[in-house]
């Protein structure tokens, strides 16, 4: 019964044996350029990484790029606490990952991509070089001139915000740019870049094997397509899961949680978490809470102070240092909790580090010092007295 | 003492010559040149840094500031086998404490320290990429999850006769 209220699909993880995957390359690399952005943006693809760009529009402003070097990369900088969907995708179907890669050059016109492969999973290394050279073969007998090179990641999590992962490629400290102007325009070594995750690369060879409108009947008039889910925490069945976009999260609770979950943390340290009441009226998706997929359930045994004590002790800790508001706001908001915790401030100072947390939204340079605030005030403002006593 | 340093210099100053032969010296190719180096010495040593800057025709200052940024290009020794906890929250629900506890008392040295043979290095890291399957470390690159304070114990001895 809860599989139905859930909708569980398997079009990401579907296995790509080569009688089928070869014929699928051969069919897609003899359309139009054209044609393949236009059905990626019909098909209403938004970035699986967690910000929800849509895909087809990035991949147009890159191909009307008049440069000739352009890039395509990878973001396999997978970091954000709780979310592991792109290591079981890398075990998996790494194939879709090139694939979707070299659709994308060949698309917006790039000869070179990079796989920008956090250091954690260095491990993979052997097993995804095999698939590379099997995968370059593929291409060079389709005459596809596309090159794909892997490139580690050393323990950033701000990598994966994507200007400062094209730093990173470039040699340098893994601090974000300014944008404008975006990567599209100038990415790496100044050249248009289209930098997506690596699930958002496989759901692309999933438009193309399916068709845009079997695609559209998955997910919801906003949230197009299914998710791979990252569920971990107080649950029987930790691991990931492919679901249908736009469920309610009480339905996934019902599935997932250990009849005792006192809170959802949907989207990592920097989402959002939400309180049991609240379950019923929450979408996960673009209409609700849109995520990356990390879905970390805690019961009622767990302290949220605890938790928040955590995932800011990880922000002050992967903060970059580059603009005050997150270098310093970070230090500020733990050890405001600290000290409220201590009795050393007085209740009320919650509420000043809410407007610190509020300000740092708005004055932060990239996502990471932005989305601080999404998990301290949701935390702080359903758990308050778990906060004081 | 000096002749033993200069001695040194010339293998670092050979292996630096080697490794740029295969990568160029694009700056671009600094963190694979950095993570190479690190795999070798098992940290950054300061005149290999020095070294890959006159290579690569940078200031030292610009090498050793993008090998500080990132937590796996340790610039201070580090013994042959790098352990690093995962000290996630889920982690943290699952037993990490447990498992540094086991560590420590294993291998007689407190988080952050190297055995005195240099064999081990203790250290706490972020999300590894394994929530579904904590408590987790990494030694060096392979990954071990699941850990109990039995099993940790017997990885560590496997590598000890490694």
């Amino acid at each position: 019964m809860n599989s139905i209220k859930l909708k569980k699909t398997d079009v990401i993880f579907d296995p790509c044996t080569e009688d089928v995957f070869l014929p699928l390359l051969k069919k897609i690399f003899s359309k139009e350029k054209t044609e393949i952005i236009d059905e990626i943006i019909e098909s209403g693809l938004k970035g699986r990484g967690g910000a929800g760009f849509p895909t087809g529009l990035k991949w147009k402003f890159a191909a009307a790029q008049s440069e000739q070097e352009k890039f395509v990369v990878c973001n396999a900088d997978e970091g954000e606490p709780g979310t592991f969907k792109d290591r079981e995708i890398l075990l998996k179907v790494p194939e879709k990952v090139l694939a979707g890669m070299a659709i994308c050059g060949y698309c917006i016109g790039a000869k070179k991509g990079y796989i920008y492969l956090r250091g954690e999973y260095a491990f993979m290394l052997p097993q995804l070089y095999k698939t590379i050279d099997a995968f370059k073969n593929h291409l060079k007998n389709l005459n596809v001139d596309f090159d794909i090179e892997i490139r580690n990641g050393s323990g950033a999590y701000v990598c994966g915000e994507e200007t400062s992962l094209i730093e990173s490629l470039e040699g340098k400290r893994g601090e974000p740019r300014n944008k404008p102007p975006f990567p599209v325009v100038e990415g790496f070594s100044n050249k248009p870049t289209v930098v997506n995750n690596v699930e958002t690369f496989v759901n692309v060879v999933v438009i193309q094997k399916l068709g845009v409108s079997e695609f559209n009947k998955i997910g919801t008039q906003d949230s197009r397509g299914s998710k791979v889910f990252s569920v971990s925490g107080d649950t029987p069945k930790p691991g990931v899961f492919e679901i249908e976009l736009g469920m309610k999260l009480s339905d996934f609770v019902e599935e997932f949680g250990d009849g005792d979950t006192k809170a959802v943390q949907v989207g990592g340290a920097s989402g959002f978490c939400v309180p049991r009441k609240k379950f019923d009226d929450t979408i996960i998706g673009f209409e609700g809470i849109p995520t990356g997929g990390s879905m970390m359930l805690f019961n009622s045994s767990r302290s949220m102070y605890n938790v928040l004590h955590n995932y800011l002790d990880f922000f002050r800790e992967e903060s970059c240092g580059q603009c005050t508001p997150c270098r310093v706001g970070c230090q500020q908001l733990i050890e405001g909790i600290k000290a409220i915790k201590r009795g050393d401030k007085e209740e009320s100072y919650l509420d000043t580090l809410k407007g610190l947390a509020e300000s740092m939204k708005i004055t932060a340079k990239c996502g990471l010092g932005q989305s601080v605030a999404n998990s301290f005030i949701t935390i702080t403002s359903n758990f308050r007295e778990e906060m004081i006593y | 003492m000096y002749h033993h340093k200069l001695k040194k210099m010339t293998t670092v100053k050979e292996f630096i010559g080697d490794l740029t032969a295969k990568t160029g010296t694009d700056r671009s190719a600094l963190m694979p040149i950095l993570q190479a180096v690190k795999e070798n010495y098992n940290y950054l040593p300061e005149e290999a840094m020095i070294e890959i800057a006159r290579k690569l025709d940078l200031s030292p200052a610009q090498v050793f500031g993008t090998a500080s940024f990132y937590s796996f290009l340790d610039t201070s020794k580090r013994g042959k086998y790098v352990i690093r906890v995962c000290k996630s929250i889920i982690a943290e629900m699952k037993g990490k404490k447990e498992i540094v506890k086991a560590l420590e008392k294993h291998l007689k040295i407190k988080m952050g320290e190297t055995t005195t043979d240099n064999m081990f290095t203790l250290l706490e890291t972020n999300d590894l990429g394994w929530s579904d399957q904590e408590p987790s470390m990494l030694i060096n690159d392979t990954p071990f999850t699941n850990l109990t304070a039995e099993k940790v114990i017997e990885i560590i001895n496997n590598y000890k006769t490694k």
